[in-house]
């Protein structure tokens, strides 16, 4: 099958890896939000992920080590955040983008002399010979670790926030903080907690991208990675199967737009590059234009912080 | 007894929320905390509830000594209590709310056959898996008294149950609490409404400025006593002057309105007119349409022209501003963020609305000399407690912010003055104020229209009286020989329920 230059198959493939760092990274951002926190730091804990998972990579020699380094940076960069906001009570919107601004101003200091190196590599799970079967090989068995991982934590992500009463707690938290208040939860405790787990997540998907998908280190690596996170969070309308269909629509559009490129289709190399982030506008606009907020499942309390009185 | 209160002490910086409290209560009792607002009840009750820890003073449950450290702790040891706001969940099931107010819900499948069985017994109808958001006012209380119920408490805390159901949802709601008594648990009862108080309790602790200054047996006193051992001094009942009615001022014929607000109710071929120099009092409960019709009559929603007439001029297409300019003003129920600017200034709050008819902004130039002056003029009129017209509004307690946005309203000669619930959240003495000084701008000659969820203080006031339920109006009729029995039918609204004739 071709076609016009491009494997369908190679593509669902492909598309499916290049998901994994906004897939994670919308996943964390999920459950912050579901809390009622609106991180935009995304993007700056992305790049803090990719770079500590990189250096602990470079230096441990394990792979996976690097991803866990990754989600560790991560979450303590959230958890500047997280003192900010939900202890000092600064507001989310603006703490969230200087997050942004701080995490690639640190991560192009602490990287310098990272540049040209190759971490590890992270490679196929499975034996080689299930990655070779004709088109399934490609799409289900031919991928690392983490593009699993990353379709079990949108699994887990689903069912602790739909089945469980940690779930039903956080819901409760992002819906009403004053109710969950009354109720005797604590509130900024477990907003707290939902933005560490934000935070490593979005340090991993970081990690993803200067461990498997570059794989070396360059400066702003992440490239806008964490804004399409945010986009995607609102496009699924904080449900985890449609971030993770979101991540793969997105995903798919930026790798279909690099085949497109080598494929030398007639429509300009530009407008391929920019229409993940004019469906990203697009999405955002239509879906947090007026009525749609509620219509749409916001959690109630997003964006508002919580202070205690009385 | 069954919980013994003694010296209970709580200071907040700058005020003494409780101070030397005592009171207790005996099993099987409905002790009612009676004090006006910020007379220290719901604080007193949060101490109770384990929300907020006494700083001095001990209390005893049972007979043990009780220190809840959380309301976790509280509920453990058969404490419950059913808040008057802020503790239901709009976008979760009726389940879900449920099982987040209990230590160790069951699975979710047992709990709601165990909410579809409490709820039959105690003649409360409920569907467990009903999203909050769809229920009325009723059936929202409802899920709390029931997720209290499931707990089985000892002592059942109400803060203000009743201030928003309908005259049949409060006696089907005595009806269950005295069952509740009769089988055994004690129920403590916050309220500033005497009649229910003397309906239902057995006894009362009265509060003032957080101490206890009496206590008394209800049924023996009369409403107006307690309302003078609550306050402190005499009231003053608001007088009406009869003032023959003028022209008819505002006019809304056949307006139907989409509700802007999620879990909204839309306005359906609302009619309605007011003359000047007459009050029309629309009752109702919360959530059904008054929220709305505020908007679509400030301006806020707006609607074809003909919809809404001022003084006989075609008004549905303005804004607010332009609204303003022709004769009518508003004041929305939400103080923090609707009806004020939390964060700004009371010179500035008074500017944001009074600009139009008080002259004060000039060639785009805000005259802010008259505008102090026109703050400083509500401040003395209305007696707004304040440092100063400098002091941001959100610094003003509830009640005096009240007070302030009130005046605001009132006093810029409008011919038409729209206000949603003038005295939720007031304390006696400055609702009786402010009643008064709506009565004023009527005798004055201005149509005004208020719409309360205070049946009392709609019968007080109102000329007409009409109400809104579903989003759809009453016809107005006049408030002289109208019964609470034909309120009631008016009101309707409390579909389906029924106490169970339950056997004890």
């Amino acid at each position: 099958m071709d076609w016009g230059g491009i494997d369908p198959v190679i593509l669902v493939a492909t598309l499916m890896a290049s998901a994994v760092p906004i897939l994670l990274a919308a996943l964390g951002e999920t459950v912050v939000e579901r809390a009622g926190v609106l991180n935009l730091g995304v993007e700056g804990l992305m790049v803090i992920g990719a770079l500590g998972g990189f250096v602990t990579a470079v230096h441990t020699g394990s792979p996976v080590l690097g991803f866990v380094g990754g989600a560790v940076s991560g979450a303590l960069l959230s958890l500047i955040f997280a003192a900010l906001t939900q202890v000092f009570l600064a507001n989310q919107v603006a703490t969230g983008l200087a997050l942004t601004l701080f995490g690639l101003g640190v991560s192009s200091l602490g990287g310098q002399g990272y540049n040209g190196i190759k971490p590890p590599a992270t490679g196929p799970l499975l034996p080689e010979a299930l990655g070779d079967l004709p088109v399934v090989g490609p799409i289900l068995f031919g991928h690392d670790w983490v593009v699993y991982f990353s379709i079990l934590a949108t699994a887990v992500t689903w069912w602790v926030l739909k089945a469980t009463r940690a779930g039903l707690i956080i819901r409760a938290v992002g819906e009403s903080h004053e109710a969950a208040h009354a109720l005797g939860y604590k509130v900024n405790r477990i907003r707290l907690l939902c933005i560490a787990f934000g935070g490593a997540m979005a340090g991993m998907g970081g990690a993803y991208i200067s461990l498997a998908r570059v794989p070396q280190w360059v400066d702003g690596i992440t490239a806008g990675a964490g804004w399409i996170a945010l986009a995607i969070v609102v496009f699924a309308s904080w449900r985890p199967w449609r971030v993770l269909l979101g991540a793969y629509l997105f995903g798919g559009i930026s790798v279909l737009q690099l085949n497109l490129q080598v494929a030398g289709s007639g429509i300009p190399v530009e407008y391929l590059s920019m229409a993940p982030y004019l469906i990203t506008i697009l999405v955002l606009v239509l879906m947090s234009s007026g009525r749609g907020r509620a219509a749409v499942g916001a959690p109630a309390a997003l964006g508002q912080n919580f202070h205690a009185s009385r | 007894m069954l919980l013994q209160v003694e010296g209970i002490t709580k200071a907040y910086p700058g005020v003494v929320a409780n101070s030397d409290v005592s009171f207790s209560v005996g099993a099987g009792e409905v002790h009612a905390l009676l004090g006006e607002n910020g007379a220290g009840k719901s604080t007193l009750v949060k101490m109770i509830y384990g929300l907020v820890r006494p700083d001095a003073g001990r209390m005893e449950l049972r007979g043990e000594a009780y220190a809840p450290a959380k309301p976790a702790e509280a509920r453990r040891l058969g404490v419950a209590m059913v808040f008057q706001h802020f503790s239901l969940f709009e976008a979760l099931n009726v389940a879900e709310n449920v099982a987040l107010g209990m230590e160790n819900p069951p699975p979710m499948k047992e709990l709601a056959a165990r909410i579809r069985a409490v709820s039959e017994e105690y003649g409360l109808p409920l569907e467990p898996g009903r999203m909050v958001g769809d229920l009325s006012a009723g059936e929202r209380q409802r899920v709390e008294i029931i997720r209290c119920l499931l707990q089985e408490p000892k002592l059942l805390i109400m803060d203000e149950p009743t201030s928003v159901l309908t005259p049949l949802e409060v006696e089907i709601l005595f009806k269950t609490l005295r069952q509740l008594a009769r089988e055994g648990t004690s129920i403590l009862y916050i309220s500033h409404k005497l009649e229910e108080i003397r309906s239902l309790c057995d006894a009362a602790t009265i509060l003032r400025r957080g101490r206890v200054v009496a206590t008394c047996v209800p049924r023996d006193r009369t409403a107006r006593e307690m309302a003078e051992l609550m306050v402190g001094a005499a009231l003053k009942t608001p007088e009406r002057r009869k003032a023959a009615l003028g022209p008819v001022a505002l006019g809304v014929s056949g307006l139907s309105v989409e509700s802007p607000i999620p879990f909204g109710t839309s306005l359906k071929d609302v009619s309605l007119v007011v003359h000047r120099g007459e009050v029309l009092g629309i009752a109702g409960v919360a959530g059904n349409g008054q929220d709305e019709l505020l908007l679509a009559l400030s301006g806020e929603v707006r609607a074809e022209a003909d919809r809404v007439r001022i003084e006989g001029h075609a008004a549905g297409h303005l804004g607010p501003a332009e609204r303003r300019r022709a004769g009518l003003v508003a004041a929305p129920e939400d103080r923090y963020g609707h009806a004020a600017a939390p964060d700004m200034s009371l010179v500035e709050n008074a500017l944001l609305s009074g600009a139009v008819r008080k002259g004060l902004v000039a060639a785009g130039f805000i005259d802010w000399g008259a505008t102090r002056a026109f703050a400083q003029e509500i401040i003395a009129a209305y007696d707004v407690r304040t440092p100063g017209p400098e002091v941001a509004a959100r610094a003003l307690s509830g009640g005096n912010l009240q007070k302030f946005l009130m005046g605001r309203e009132l006093m810029q000669g409008a011919a038409v003055i729209v206000i949603n619930q003038p005295t939720w959240g007031v304390d006696a003495a400055a609702a009786a104020a402010i009643r008064q000084s709506i009565l004023d701008r009527a005798a004055e000659g201005a149509a005004v229209l208020v719409i309360s969820q205070d049946l009392d203080e709609l019968l007080e006031i109102a000329d007409s009286f009409a109400v809104l339920n579903e989003g759809r109006l009453t016809k107005p009729r006049p408030v002289e020989g109208l019964t609470m029995e034909e309120i009631g039918l008016m009101m309707g609204g409390a579909h389906g329920m029924e106490v169970a004739h339950h056997a004890g």
